[in-house]
């Protein structure tokens, strides 16, 4: 697994990568009650907000981890959004994503770096 | 957190794991391990205890209660006089443009009256009071917390403590002794629920919130889920759906406005205000506040422009506070609109450049729960 310093988790899946967010992040977020995915087919670049989670406190963006394409999305943290606190590195993954350059997926933190990161 | 005040509980917040925010110059519980929206859920199924010791205790005094009420309606539009002893009722201190300079609650307790404002106004408040009421004694009390109870289980919790609650009615208040401490209770509360708010000496304060904490029915309850419960009950948050710029019948507060006030009424006017106030009333606002349901999931949070059609057009008004609601499961929100719209109206709220359809919607949007 690799993270991001936006709290986001990539597991490498065949020729594609799963993306969701960290145990800590949903922790941070408190209860999701909305999430609003990207559409299948988009081309993202890295840094862009593609999703938006909304708590029962705030709205937080989710950004595309590196450049790629969004292959899939997870319609069922849609339609349950609790999902998202319940299982986050689990069934809550967000969407499943081509990379265009996957060995960029190396450069990014490992489980140790992302634990550092949070303290 | 430097400059902050604590209330008597800050040290039980901490050890039953509240995640503590800046709130009104206070350092307050948002939420505790169990959550924002289990917190919730617990105190419209069970009970609730919340910490609202940073609200402002008052007590006002003169040479008779009916002398203190009097003077007090030099201050709202609310009929004070005509409030029976052991009652009490929701009032605002309005301005001489008709706005809402806070809300409080009012209580006749037999030779005085005892007054609860919020936090954030209460230095205000007691100027405003000390100022305009030179015939009367005005008492900012410092040696007492207060606790609201909050939920169905709330009459049951509360009598194990104090065996006579059970005799009250909604908006009673009443003195009663715990120990030798002396219980300032008043059968209300700020979530839509049955429930009770108590005032305790500061040195009585831990003691009995931990008495209530130990029953099985009673779960510690944050601001973040007191804010999601009010708001389902449709009740005004001081600061963001009611201040200065807005009038109570702009806010749909005309309810709390008796007839004794009105025009042709027994004490007509007399309020800071009363000439916007009153035509207000006779002629009807230029805008309301509303309920809003947005038609989605998105919520629709404080400050989202809302427009008349899905695209073009000029913004028709705001929403002043919104969220989810996890007893209706769908998000909520109130908004200042042309009071020409009326309930079943679709409006559009623009969410990060999205323009959704909500619906005007009556309030409460959870059905409240009153021992009346």
């Amino acid at each position: 697994m690799k993270y991001t310093e936006d709290h986001e988790w990539l597991r490498a899946e065949g020729d594609l990568v799963v993306v969701g967010i960290t145990e800590h992040a949903s922790e941070q977020l408190g209860d999701v009650v909305f999430v609003d995915l990207p559409e299948a087919g988009k081309a993202v670049s890295t840094g862009d907000e593609i999703c938006v989670i909304e708590s029962v406190k705030a709205a937080s963006d989710i950004r595309a981890p590196l450049d790629g394409e969004i292959v899939e999305v997870n319609q069922e943290i849609a339609d349950n959004p609790s999902l998202v606190n319940e299982d986050p590195t689990g069934k809550a993954w967000f969407f499943k994503m081509k990379l265009s350059d996957p060995s960029k997926l190396d450069g990014l933190m490992d489980e140790a770096g992302y634990k550092a990161l949070i303290g | 957190m430097a400059g902050l005040e604590r209330t008597v509980l800050y040290d039980l917040h901490l050890e039953l794991g509240a995640k503590m925010v800046p709130f009104a110059g206070y350092e307050m519980p948002v939420q505790y391990p169990m959550g924002v929206l289990k917190e919730h859920l617990h105190t419209r199924s069970a009970a609730g205890l919340f910490d609202v010791s940073h609200m402002g205790q008052i007590l006002l005094t003169a040479e008779t209660v009916e002398k203190a009420a009097l003077a007090l309606e030099r201050l709202v539009p609310v009929d004070i006089a005509g409030l029976p002893e052991g009652r009490q009722r929701y009032a605002m201190f309005t301005n001489d443009a008709g706005g809402i300079l806070d809300d409080l609650m009012v209580a006749n307790r037999g030779d005085h009256l005892f007054l609860v404002v919020n936090a954030a106004c209460k230095g205000a408040d007691f100027a405003h009071l000390k100022a305009g009421l030179t015939d009367c004694d005005v008492g900012m009390i410092d040696d007492r917390a207060l606790l609201a109870l909050q939920g169905p289980a709330a009459e049951a919790a509360l009598a194990r403590l104090v065996p006579d609650v059970a005799e009250m009615r909604f908006m009673d208040v009443a003195i009663r002794q715990w120990d030798t401490a002396e219980l300032w209770i008043s059968r209300s509360g700020y979530t839509g629920e049955d429930g009770f708010e108590i005032s305790v000496p500061n040195r009585f304060a831990e003691a009995f919130a931990r008495r209530l904490l130990a029953m099985e029915e009673v779960a510690p309850i944050g601001l973040g889920a007191r804010d999601s419960l009010r708001l389902e009950a449709g009740m005004c948050l001081y600061g963001h759906d009611i201040d200065e710029g807005t009038t109570p019948v702009e806010a749909n507060l005309t309810w709390a406005i008796q007839k004794a006030r009105r025009s042709d009424g027994a004490r007509e006017g007399g309020f800071p205000g009363a000439s916007r106030i009153l035509t207000e009333l006779a002629t009807g606002p230029a805008r309301r506040r509303v309920g809003l349901r947005p038609e989605g999931r998105a919520p629709m949070r404080e400050g989202t422009v809302i427009f008349a059609g899905p695209e073009g057009g000029d913004p028709i008004g705001t929403v002043t506070s919104g969220g989810y609601g996890p007893s209706i499961e769908a998000p909520m929100a109130m908004a200042y609109l042309p009071a020409g719209l009326s309930e079943g109206a679709i409006v559009y709220g623009d969410v990060r450049g999205k323009r959704l359809p909500a619906v005007i919607a009556p309030m409460p949007f959870q059905p409240n729960n009153y021992k009346r």
